[in-house]
């Protein structure tokens, strides 16, 4: 299978490889896919207090096409706002990278460990509220 | 020992799937090439030297093929390749038999071509019971002894497993088949040439033999076919008759003539090359375990042939190594660069895991895989199988100490 130049730059050189600290209330964290279905990518986000994701990291278990997906949108969502990071959609990743058909799933599974990483941010953020309020 | 210690330019990757095919061996290129050129006459041909000519290397070949197995060279069919000679043999002792009898077994962790072949015979009709095999890829006697019934006409197990290596117990397997007078058929694809294999000794009734998995050329096989008992076939192919009718078609001379060539050579290297590749497999391995944790071997390793390895890298997906591993050339038990993302139904059956079922890898090592090859290799699984651990969510979490089975995990 021939891949794109981009794809094997981003699986040669993945950015953001790590982890942040789960329990902190600032990091969102998105664990999707399945071992037995040969892919599952971790993803995490920080947000500012300006509401600008300033940290995104990931690790993933898969094909090149998964660890290229999720070490682009970690990239990608820097910088963005996280109502701005919600709207990637798997299609530009997959555009982008230039993924053969049957990887497609890759980054569907990318922009669904995003997802999972905003909600949940929000739910801890949901979850602050009323501790602020009280004060 | 052959002098040829290199056949592979050093642009190349290291070649290490010696199951898929194998280059073929420079002695056999030789003695083919003047059936290429003037010595290109018809076997067929009887009213001419050139006829007669080709004729005598075709039925020279046949004998070397015949001693390499321990039969009669009466008892050898040239075919075009394994498949054709699986698809001959079981299609053809089911359809000559039917009115009788009509029941096959086979093992679930068979080529695709003894699958396929009896998946068409039970549209036809017939009834095929697909053996399981243990965790380690062998056989249980007592599960086979069992399925066998008054209509059952033949048995179909391998010799050798093309992802796993493993070496099926065929003289017991034959014995089996001999009391209840049932034929017996194995595909030794991987098995002619890599281990000792002995016709009469195994009760072996029809066995399938591929040219370029023995440093043969591609495009041409054998089929076996046992005269006492007799076994009786219908033809697959129809036409001039060539081949005791069984099948019909021009003989590629230079085929046959370089598949009796690696036959030969491997009658008389098999023991010293067995060795060999058992000390490659062990370095292999120990060069592996020495720096990497968490690595299974698929497959019974004593019951296997040397020259195979198929391992699970836990936490670690098999496309996603081969692509880090740009200068080596194995294949993946993950499939995953398939179509279908199903990882192997051979592993599956011997029970593995499906996630580490897609860490596996197979690595063949063969006739022209050398020390420093082997050590080249361990070096960049390790590096790769490191790095890509180091950016594994799974392998985070086993390091933490969390059970990845206790994760409810949303599948997709």
């Amino acid at each position: 299978m021939a891949y794109s130049e981009k794809l094997i730059d981003h699986y040669e050189n993945p950015r953001n490889i790590g982890s942040l600290d789960k329990n902190a209330e600032d990091v969102g964290t998105g664990l999707v896919g399945a071992p037995a279905c040969g892919d599952v990518m971790k993803l995490q986000i920080k947000v500012g207090p300006d509401g600008l994701i300033e940290d995104a990291k990931f690790k993933t278990f898969g094909c090149g096409s998964a660890i290229a997906s999720s070490s682009l949108v970690t990239e990608w969502v820097k910088g963005k706002t996280v109502d701005e990071a919600e709207t990637i959609k798997n299609t530009d990743i997959a555009r982008h990278l230039a993924l053969p058909p049957v990887k497609i799933h890759c980054s569907v599974l990318a922009e669904d460990a995003i997802k999972a990483a905003i909600a949940d941010y929000r739910a801890k953020a949901k979850k602050e509220e009323p501790k602020e309020a009280a004060e | 020992m052959t002098a040829i210690t290199q056949i592979r330019r050093n642009d190349q990757p290291i070649y290490l799937d010696y199951q898929a095919t194998t280059p073929m061996d420079p002695r056999v290129l030789e003695v083919m090439m003047p059936y290429f050129t003037h010595k290109f006459g018809n076997p067929g041909s009887r009213s001419h030297a050139y006829g007669w000519e080709a004729e005598e290397a075709v039925e020279k070949a046949r004998g070397q093929i015949a001693k390499l197995i321990g039969a009669d060279e009466k008892e050898v069919i040239y075919t075009s390749g394994a498949t054709e000679s699986n698809n001959l043999a079981i299609r053809g002792v089911a359809e000559f038999y039917k009115d009788r009898k009509n029941h096959i077994i086979t093992t679930v962790t068979e080529h695709k071509c003894v699958l396929d072949t009896c998946r068409h015979l039970e549209q036809q009709g017939f009834e095929v019971t697909y053996l399981p095999v243990q965790q380690n890829g062998l056989l249980d006697l007592d599960v086979l002894r069992a399925a066998i019934t008054d209509k059952t006409v033949l048995v179909s197990v391998m010799a050798v497993n093309n992802e796993i290596g493993v070496i099926q117990p065929l003289a017991e397997i034959g014995k089996i088949c001999r009391e209840h007078k049932v034929f017996f058929h194995t595909d030794a694809a991987q098995a002619a040439g890599k281990i000792p294999l002995d016709v009469e000794a195994m009760n072996i009734d029809l066995m399938s033999i591929s040219g370029h998995k023995i440093y043969g050329p591609k495009g041409i096989g054998a089929l076996y076919v046992r005269r006492k008992p007799r076994v009786r076939l219908v033809a697959m192919i129809y036409g001039g008759g060539q081949e005791r009718g069984f099948r019909s078609g021009t003989l590629p001379t230079p085929l046959c003539v370089g598949l009796g060539e690696a036959c030969e050579i491997a009658t008389k290297e098999m023991g010293a090359e067995a060795k060999r590749l058992a000390k490659l497999q062990e370095r292999m391995l120990k060069g592996l375990r020495a720096k990497l944790t968490d690595i299974v071997v698929n497959g019974d390793l004593e019951q296997r042939i040397p020259g195979n390895l198929n391992i699970s890298f836990a936490y670690v997906e098999g496309e996603s190594l081969m692509m880090g591993i740009k200068n080596l050339s194995v294949s993946s038990g993950s499939a995953c660069t398939s179509a279908s993302l199903e990882p192997s139904y051979v592993l599956r059956a011997l029970g593995v895991e499906e996630e580490m079922a897609h860490t596996s890898l197979r690595i063949g090592l063969g006739r022209f895989t050398t020390e420093h090859e082997v050590d080249t290799a361990v070096d960049e699984l390790v590096r790769h199988v490191t790095k890509l651990r180091a950016m594994s969510p799974l392998w985070e979490m086993a390091q933490e100490g969390i059970d990845l089975k206790s994760i409810e995990w949303a599948a997709h």
